[in-house]
């Protein structure tokens, strides 16, 4: 901001002043991890996906079978972070991971929080570890561990 | 009825890390004013303008209004914008050459990537409910579907530093490539990984950079110029955003946008591929049917210089001006864009003998 009396100024804060309802599905997915639930659906071809799409993305078709699944799950890929970003999830060196709770086909991308990249492996399995304050967010699932 | 539409001019600015003096219009007015003199154009002679940006890299809403004006839009033009990759600029200005009632179009784009955080600002293309609030990098996305490629058996470590070796020493003989170098495949390969299992010389530069292309229609198309790079076959297809629902180590889309494009009707002389990380190279190759082609980005591709909305335009500027200097006769161009390959382009060039 100028000084001058002479110059007109004003501050630029750059934000989405918007809020967003997640409706039937993705809130039901939102609403089930404030309980400790996670909820996944039934695609066009039977498959569970999560988080639960509310249409298929192969089809169009409209989806509605919402499915609990996990609370356990596998690692499909992983990737070690050496040197986590300011805004990742986890300050200290972190695997993402697509996870696929038991009772679902398709994985998602999540964090595992394992220690060394040593401790990680394509198809080990891990649980969920929750937030203690927990408010409908995909936040809740903090993250996940080795499930040894 | 297709109408036969051109490649007939490409200009770039010269790719930077950080171009920390010039703005954007101080950038894309050289080149602007570069491709309308290869194509012997003034703007009055221009039939549609379309530019490729996002608001994202510059943190203001309708930025693309303020480089307009460096095109000199009075007395009015026909224009149009999209917030992507220049090469669905140029995709959207092909369409309006379809029309008919205008025979040119000056396709621009431009990205200054350096200004802000990048990995934090690509993130924000990401699911907004489950995705993006975790704030992935697309270096960390990329490993991933580099270790899935790996575990399935199709690539190993040093099928990706093999390519980022070649795509440096190809950018050797670049003049705007950022990034040239000729290190061994074999040295690459002993350096640690970034985010495992990438190592940074898989990765793409961050980059600043603009280009420009001008397209012209059938027997204007010749006037202009002695040999037009005729667009043979564009197509755009896009796969579903969710990473878990795709199969990360084939690219289905560019399969279908390359058997839509035409890409396996006649052999091809060159390639020019929008793979930002090694791996996605080899993905890409499998996917167009040219797995073991020996000139892919020959101007060192993504790998070289990497400026967001720019570097998918520059691909099919590359592959225009081989066959427009006579040094290509059909080539490939191919952007893309989202995560780990989710939406590709697909463009054949041909020259005519």
């Amino acid at each position: 901001m100028s000084d001058d009396p002479g110059v007109l100024s004003a501050p630029l804060i750059i934000e989405y002043p918007f809020s967003r309802t997640t409706g039937p599905v993705i809130g039901a997915f939102l609403t089930g991890l404030r309980e400790k639930v996670l909820l996944g659906i039934k695609g066009s071809d039977g498959r569970v996906i999560v988080p639960p799409t509310e249409y298929d993305s192969f089809t169009g078709e409209d989806l509605t079978e919402l499915v609990e699944v996990g609370p356990g799950g596998e690692v499909l890929t992983w990737a070690w972070v050496r040197g986590p970003m300011a805004k990742h999830p986890l300050s200290h060196p972190f695997a993402w991971a697509l996870v696929k709770p038991d009772g679902a086909d398709v994985g998602f991308l999540q964090v595992v929080d394992a220690g060394s990249p040593e401790a990680m492996a394509t198809g080990m399995r891990v649980r969920p570890r929750w937030g203690d304050e927990r408010e409908g967010s995909i936040h809740d699932l903090a993250c996940w561990e080795p499930d040894v | 009825m297709v109408i036969d539409v051109a490649v007939i001019a490409f200009a770039q600015m010269p790719n930077v890390r950080a171009e920390t003096v010039r703005n954007e219009v101080e950038m894309l007015m050289p080149v602007i004013a570069d491709v309308r003199a290869k194509a012997g154009l003034t703007q009055a002679d221009i039939g549609f303008t379309c530019s490729g940006s996002t608001d994202y890299l510059s943190g203001q809403a309708f930025s693309f209004v303020s480089t307009l004006d460096g095109v000199a839009p009075w007395p009015p033009i026909q224009e149009s914008h999209v917030e992507m990759d220049g090469a669905w600029a140029l995709y959207e200005a092909w369409v309006k050459l379809q029309l008919g009632d205008v025979e040119t179009a000056l396709v621009y784009c431009y990205g200054k990537s350096a200004p802000g955080p990048l990995h934090e600002v690509l993130s924000r293309q990401l699911d907004p409910y489950h995705v993006a609030p975790l704030w992935p990098d697309a270096i960390s996305l990329a490993a991933l579907q580099a270790r899935m490629l790996i575990e399935a058996g199709k690539a190993t470590e040093a099928d990706f530093a093999e390519v980022a070796s070649r795509s440096r020493r190809n950018a050797l003989t670049n003049p705007n490539a950022q990034l040239a170098w000729d290190t061994a495949a074999a040295d690459l390969l002993a350096e640690p990984c970034l985010v495992d299992p990438l190592r940074r010389s898989d990765c793409p530069p961050i980059t600043d950079g603009a280009c420009a292309v001008i397209l012209a229609s059938g027997d204007r198309a010749r006037a202009l110029r002695q040999r037009p790079a005729w667009i043979r076959g564009i197509d755009h297809r896009i796969e579903p955003m969710a990473l878990g629902l795709r199969d990360l180590t084939v690219s289905l889309s560019t399969r279908t946008a390359a058997e839509r494009a035409g890409v396996g009707n006649a052999p091809v002389d060159v390639a020019e591929l929008h793979a930002p990380f090694a791996p996605q190279e080899l993905i890409l190759r499998e996917s167009l049917g040219l797995a073991d082609h020996a000139n892919v980005n020959p101007s060192g591709g993504p790998l070289a210089a990497n400026p967001v909305m720019v570097a998918g335009l520059t691909r099919i500027g590359e592959v225009a001006q081989r066959i427009m200097d006579g040094t290509a006769t059909r080539g490939v161009a191919h952007a893309t864009s989202g995560p780990c390959l989710q939406q590709n382009l697909v463009a054949v060039l041909e020259g005519e003998d």
